[in-house]
């Protein structure tokens, strides 16, 4: 009796100390990440995130580049991912024959098993030529064209570039937030799909007003787990982005992200600053992906409560 | 956050370079010597027993090795200045020789056939010249038919000793460069795009028309790249090989600069090839193990005596026999043990 209990509180603190060592790890995380970029900050101050200088001859650095990369190729990503990601998941849970719904299942899973090292070799290889000389030039000549949004589809027609890089990085988080979709969308009842069907509705209808209403806590989790492997996605960007420190209205000119930054330089930054500048970079990206799980909590948050109300 | 861990694992990695057998000598330092220094460690291994434990994790992670003393010598292929040397107690000697070299991706031109002077060579990188079909180019480039693209300029993302030596080399042909951008292992490119490490630049190069990168000569060599010839600074148009490598680095005057710290480019003479540099090794004047250094000491005379032949197959050039007699005045000199009797004796 008393050995069980010996065992039961031993169980209890070890499974707590495990828990706890969590919190440790990322709270040593992010007192690291200060201690390395203080020197940085301190020389800098809060400018460093909105400065757009990179000079390691004169050890001037700020953020904003890198911030402005990172940011706009996971934006290009999820606009292209979440519709292509929904069409999957709705083809493989309302529409796909049975037979052919684990292969393509499986394919979509394994997406998410290439290593991203092979993406980006696979994009400067294989996807950039093909883009320069047959998609970028139909964009210019299509997109390029439209008022506003047409000068971020002018400039050099090489492949390699912001656009290049979040078209690479969609692809990687087409399996993330597809696989998570068709999880969610398989769990709606039976009963709710097929009263919509009795009464009439069209697959796109129960699709639209039925399943995706039900469904859209775990939608919005996983557009906000592909929106984190985006943000933080080193190799494959680092191949494709071009890594040049400028920020400019195009989307085919080069540009740098913090990740690709951070996997660029950290060997060879000569300079204590500079290393220290490259660690506020990683501080930022913390920061970042904090602030974006952060909002997403919020937002399921808000949606459980509107979703009380209704009923 | 990936970005973070990769920042972790490559401290984990220094930490870890430390680490091997005692018998062996161990290094760290620059990427561009790293297949010689291994190829004549195979040999020497094979011949003395002695074995040599090389990491290529850069330049500047070389320097940090070296100063926080977990391994026998660091490499650079930056010299460091006489005051960082005599603040950190270091000694400094080039190893080997090497070059850079501008390539292109132009239809219809033959490797070499192209000709380009370093000062047009910045204006490119900074931006001023965008077409191949240039009036500035075309006057230097009579037979050539030059195509109405574009330029792209390609360069190194990372920081390299290969962009210390060409933006040296445009700093000192260039007013323009040296006040706008100036030199170093990386600076703030007002131009184009970024290739990480040697084969990055080389396969960006490859792929973009009309682009134009500088890599290592071994890589241009390898890749059967369109090199360009350049104008040296006695007014003759050079092409890259040994020889004209080996030119440059005879005309240097090694004793004039603390530490050999000489920078081989724009070098006088008309047969040297303007875009020249010395990897460098790096050993603290004080070993605490003086045995241990003297195995140091030993493995570069070796490598100095017998490697030329190893050094020509990579590409790379061996140091000039007077350069070697220097360097073991310079060993005999500086090195001290603890007690400051002569590591070398």
């Amino acid at each position: 009796m008393r050995a069980q209990r010996f065992q039961d509180a031993l169980f209890h603190q070890v499974t707590r100390f495990f828990a706890f060592s969590v919190l440790a790890i990322l709270i040593a995380i992010i007192g690291s990440l200060i201690y390395g970029a203080w020197p940085a900050l301190q020389e800098f101050g809060a400018g460093f995130a909105f400065s757009s200088d990179w000079n390691p001859v004169t050890d001037k650095f700020g953020g904003l580049i890198s911030v402005y990369g990172t940011l706009s190729t996971s934006v290009i990503a999820l606009i292209v991912a979440i519709p292509v990601s929904f069409g999957i998941a709705v083809f493989l849970t309302e529409l796909c024959p049975p037979a052919l719904r684990g292969p393509l299942g499986v394919a979509v899973e394994l997406l998410a098993a290439v290593p991203s090292i092979i993406y980006g070799m696979w994009g400067l290889f294989v996807f950039a030529p093909l883009f320069a000389d047959y998609i970028q030039p139909l964009l210019t000549a299509t997109l390029g064209n439209l008022p506003v949004v047409g000068g971020l589809f002018q400039g050099p027609q090489n492949g390699i570039g912001i656009l290049s890089a979040g078209l690479i990085l969609s692809v990687m988080v087409i399996p993330f937030i597809a696989s998570v979709m068709r999880d969610v969308f398989e769990v709606v009842p039976g009963i709710l799909k097929e009263s919509a069907y009795g009464l009439g509705a069209t697959t796109w209808e129960v699709v639209w007003n039925v399943v995706l209403p039900y469904t859209r806590v775990g939608v919005i989790g996983g557009v906000m787990l592909g929106l984190g492997r985006a943000l933080g996605e080193t190799m494959a960007v680092t191949f494709v982005i071009g890594n040049a420190h400028r920020i400019s209205p195009s989307l085919y000119e080069a540009g740098n992200s913090i990740a690709s930054t951070l996997a660029n330089e950290f060997a060879e930054a000569a300079s204590d600053l500079h290393v220290s500048s490259l660690i506020a970079l990683g501080l930022i990206l913390f920061f970042v992906t904090f602030i974006v799980l952060a909002l997403s909590k919020v937002l399921l948050m808000r949606l459980g409560r509107s979703e009380g109300e209704k009923t | 956050m990936q970005g973070f861990f990769r920042a972790c694992s490559f401290v984990v990695a220094l930490g870890s370079a430390a680490a091997v057998q005692a018998a062996d000598i161990t290094g760290a330092g620059a990427t561009f010597p790293y297949p010689i220094y291994s190829k004549w460690a195979e040999i020497y291994k094979a011949k003395t027993n002695v074995g040599l434990n090389y990491q290529s994790i850069g330049s500047g992670g070389g320097i940090k090795q070296i100063k926080a003393k977990t391994v026998d010598f660091g490499a650079s292929d930056m010299p460091l200045k006489a005051e960082d040397l005599e603040k950190d107690g270091l000694v400094q000697f080039p190893a080997v020789i090497g070059g850079v070299v501008p390539v292109v991706n132009l239809e219809g031109v033959a490797p070499g056939q192209m000709k380009m002077t370093g000062a047009l060579l910045a204006d490119i990188y900074l931006g001023k010249i965008k077409k191949w079909n240039d009036p500035a180019i075309a006057a230097l480039n009579g037979g050539v038919k030059l195509p109405d693209e574009n330029i792209t300029v390609v360069r190194r993302a990372d920081g390299s000793g290969t962009t210390f030596l060409f933006t040296n080399y445009l700093s000192k042909v260039n007013v323009e460069w040296k006040d706008k951008v100036g030199a170093g292992t990386a600076v703030q490119w007002p131009e184009g795009v970024g290739g990480k490490g040697n084969e990055g630049v080389a396969s960006y190069v490859q792929r973009i028309k009309g682009g134009i990168g500088y890599v290592e000569y071994a890589y241009a060599k390898k890749n059967k790249m369109i090199h360009l010839a350049l104008k040296n600074k006695a007014g003759e148009f050079v092409q890259p090989d040994d020889l004209t490598f080996q030119a440059a680095a005879a005309y240097a005057e090694w004793n004039k600069v603390p530490g050999f710290g000489e920078i081989l480019t724009d070098q006088p003479g008309k047969t040297s090839w303007p875009i020249t540099g010395a990897s460098f090794v790096l050993m603290h004047k004080v070993q605490a193990d003086p045995a241990k250094g003297l195995e140091v000491l030993k493995f570069f005379d070796w490598a100095f005596k017998n490697g030329q032949k190893t050094a020509e197959e990579l590409d790379y050039v061996a140091l000039p026999q007077t350069l070697v007699k220097q360097i073991d005045g310079a060993w005999r000199t500086s090195l001290k043990d603890g007690a400051g009797n002569p590591v070398l004796k």
